[in-house]
């Protein structure tokens, strides 16, 4: 009997029992599906990571208020309120000399507020940063101009809109040279921001800047800053930055042992390691849940097989008296158990697909740049699964099948 | 040198108490073209000694030869491709697979043997007209008359070419006329020259063959060549 024959059997008997072979494949297609998902939705997620922190710049360098362990995040980034950055701190490292190759280097304060303008207000993000700005976020100014480096230090009530909040609360207006109110705050409006969309996981369109100091005092009351950025010149530099930026910080703070920093400075590249462990740990996680759905479909198959060779006993003895090895009724049924476990595959793969490219379209529909990435290994990976899954879960019933005593067999009723 | 050669067979099931001992010692031979009947009541013994005469079983102790070579320690896949080989069976209950074509069940014992395609198919479609089914040749199985199922049966024994054909009672679920026609085609394929074994309880059956091993309680009680034969063409024999 050759393999062709096996396969020719397998798809007949299939196909004339076909709300049974439906509800074995089902098994197989949700285990299959979820795994074909989950594996999108990890590689979707890793490229939006990717994506993100590449549209930062990797020669950027992050420093939090707080200390941190080697590979975990700063408590800061968990919305913990921690009051150890200064501006001040800020502005040393671009002393002379303290951080070489540096470019550039800014530092963040954040609220939201009602913005107003007029008779017309949004709720909208406001930034507290410095002039520094653009050239750290690699962004320009639509229209007018950025804030200026002697507004930084000073209360200075000037305010710079995204390109969003100026189409919301202006509309069709000119909002250059116009006077909104953030928190009864008046701020005069100097300039509009190009567009740039979602980075590093926030939608840059919707703040407002305002230099550091003014947002510090007339805004939030606090004279501490959220976190800062430093662009350095090139990529290969960025590890002796690091160091560097750790050495002025902590004599700035007087530090002797750097198991007692208060701030933490990491590079994108490090950002990416701890987001990839993190995603790699949920991925492992997901796909031990496949496995289990994998599992409960493969025992599916293993009922439903030795039902049928409960069914066909006389088929079996009947292809037995013809000359049928027992070799012969175990790859007949093993190929049977491994097309039906194959075919839910193929049908999970497709599901799992088209579910994936429905989440990619939402979550782009969101603003966000997510790739949808079902990749040949993945396919091949639930391939090989389903035939795994076939061979093992079919061995037992076509092991059984095959022993059956022709006799016996060709009498039973 | 005969096609079936039994000296002293004996067969019993079970090795420890209860021991049932179903054949006590036959002796016979059965030459190439002939056309036996083994008949005997319930329990005497003739479907164990068809299942050792066509490869699905082995006896207990004694000879069986076939064409000249000792088959009886054979093991399991010897066994099985001398089933595929050289024999043909045609059972009571017909056993074809549902769902699927004439040709599909008669080339079924191909499916085991290494020839090509092309020419299992040929050799499928020959015997299906052998049985005068042609008409009939992708019909589905289940969509048969018993009579037309028997005759696919027949087809399936023939389409290897084997040296021996067992009809195991093979007009025990038909109607007499139809039984009728299903023993005209054993007599003719007999008449080619086809070695046929006949096993029934039936006299009537048993009377269309040459010759009558009669079984009784393991033994034989008689072994004749058929004075009052009856052939098909007679019509109605129940």
């Amino acid at each position: 009997m050759t393999i062709t024959h096996a396969f020719k059997y397998a798809f007949n008997n299939l196909r004339t029992n076909k709300t049974r072979t439906f509800l074995t494949l089902l098994g197989m297609v949700i285990g299959i599906s979820s795994v074909i998902i989950i594996m999108a939705l990890g590689a979707g997620a890793q490229s939006l990571i990717l994506n993100q922190i590449a549209d930062v710049g990797s020669n950027l360098v992050g420093i939090m208020p707080g200390g941190s362990e080697e590979e975990g995040p700063p408590a800061s980034v968990m919305g913990i309120t921690i009051t150890t950055l200064k501006y001040e701190d800020i502005m040393d490292l671009t002393i002379q000399g303290n951080v070489s190759h540096l470019e550039a280097v800014t530092a963040y304060v954040r609220g939201t507020a009602n913005v107003s303008w007029k008779n017309r207000s949004i709720d909208a993000d406001f930034t507290g940063t410095t002039s520094s700005y653009i050239d750290v976020e690699s962004t320009d100014v639509e229209d007018g101009r950025f804030i200026l480096p002697e507004e930084e230090r000073t209360t200075a009530r000037v305010a710079v809109l995204g390109s969003q909040v100026a189409n919301d609360l202006f509309v069709n207006e000119n909002p250059i040279g116009e006077t909104i109110k953030i928190k009864r705050e008046s701020f005069k409006v100097v300039g509009v921001m190009e567009e740039r969309g979602v980075v590093g996981f926030e939608n840059q369109d919707t703040q407002i800047f305002i230099p550091i100091v003014a947002v510090q005092k007339l805004l939030l009351g606090i004279n501490h800053v959220s976190m800062a950025r430093a662009r350095i010149d090139s990529e290969e530099n960025v590890d002796q930055a690091v160091e560097e930026i750790k050495m002025t910080l902590r004599e700035a703070h007087n530090i002797d042992d750097p198991k007692q920093d208060d701030f933490t400075v990491r590079s994108a590249n490090q950002a990416l390691e701890i987001l990839g462990t993190v995603t790699s740990a949920l991925n492992y996680f997901l796909a031990a849940i496949a496995a289990i759905s994998l599992i409960v479909g493969g025992v599916g198959i293993m009922n439903i097989m030795l039902v049928a060779v409960n069914e066909r006993i006389k088929e079996i003895g009947l292809r037995k008296a013809v000359g049928a090895k027992k070799s012969n009724i175990l790859t007949q049924f093993l190929v049977e158990t491994v097309v039906i476990a194959l075919s839910g595959g193929i049908v999970g793969i497709i599901i799992g697909g088209v579910v994936s490219a429905l989440i990619a379209l939402v979550i782009n529909l969101l603003g966000y740049e997510w790739a949808l990435i079902v990749s040949p290994g993945s396919i091949f990976l639930a391939c090989s699964v389903s035939v795994m899954v076939g061979l093992v879960f079919g061995l037992y019933p076509s092991q059984r099948a095959s022993k059956l005593d022709p006799i016996e067999a060709l009498h039973y009723e | 040198m005969s096609l079936i050669e039994v000296l002293d067979l004996k067969k019993q099931f079970g090795v420890e108490e209860p021991i049932t001992k179903v054949l006590h010692g036959l002796s016979f031979k059965i030459e190439k073209g002939e056309l036996v009947a083994i008949m005997g009541p319930s329990g005497s013994g003739k479907s164990t000694l068809m299942h050792i005469l066509g490869f699905l079983d082995r006896p207990t102790t004694g000879q069986f030869k076939f064409n000249g070579e000792d088959v009886s320690k054979y093991d399991d896949n010897k066994l099985a491709r001398y089933r595929n080989e050289k024999v043909g069976f045609v059972f009571q209950a017909f056993h074809l697979l549902p769902k699927t074509s004439v040709l599909e069940n008669v080339k079924l014992p191909l499916v085991y043997s290494n020839i090509p395609e092309k020419e299992k198919i040929k050799k499928a479609e020959k015997a299906v007209k052998a049985v005068h089914l042609e008409h009939r040749m992708h019909y589905l199985s289940n969509k048969l008359s018993g009579g037309e199922k028997q005759r696919v049966a027949i087809a399936r024994a023939l389409v290897n070419n084997p040296d021996i054909i067992f009809a195991d009672e093979p007009t025990g679920n038909l109607d007499s006329k139809t039984g009728a026609q299903i023993m005209g085609i054993i007599e003719a394929l007999n008449n080619e020259g086809k070695t046929i074994i006949i096993v029934t309880h039936e006299e009537d059956t048993a009377k269309h063959a040459k010759r009558i091993i009669n079984l009784k309680d393991g033994l034989i009680i008689s072994d004749d060549v058929v004075k009052d034969r009856r052939y098909a063409k007679d019509g109605l024999y129940k």
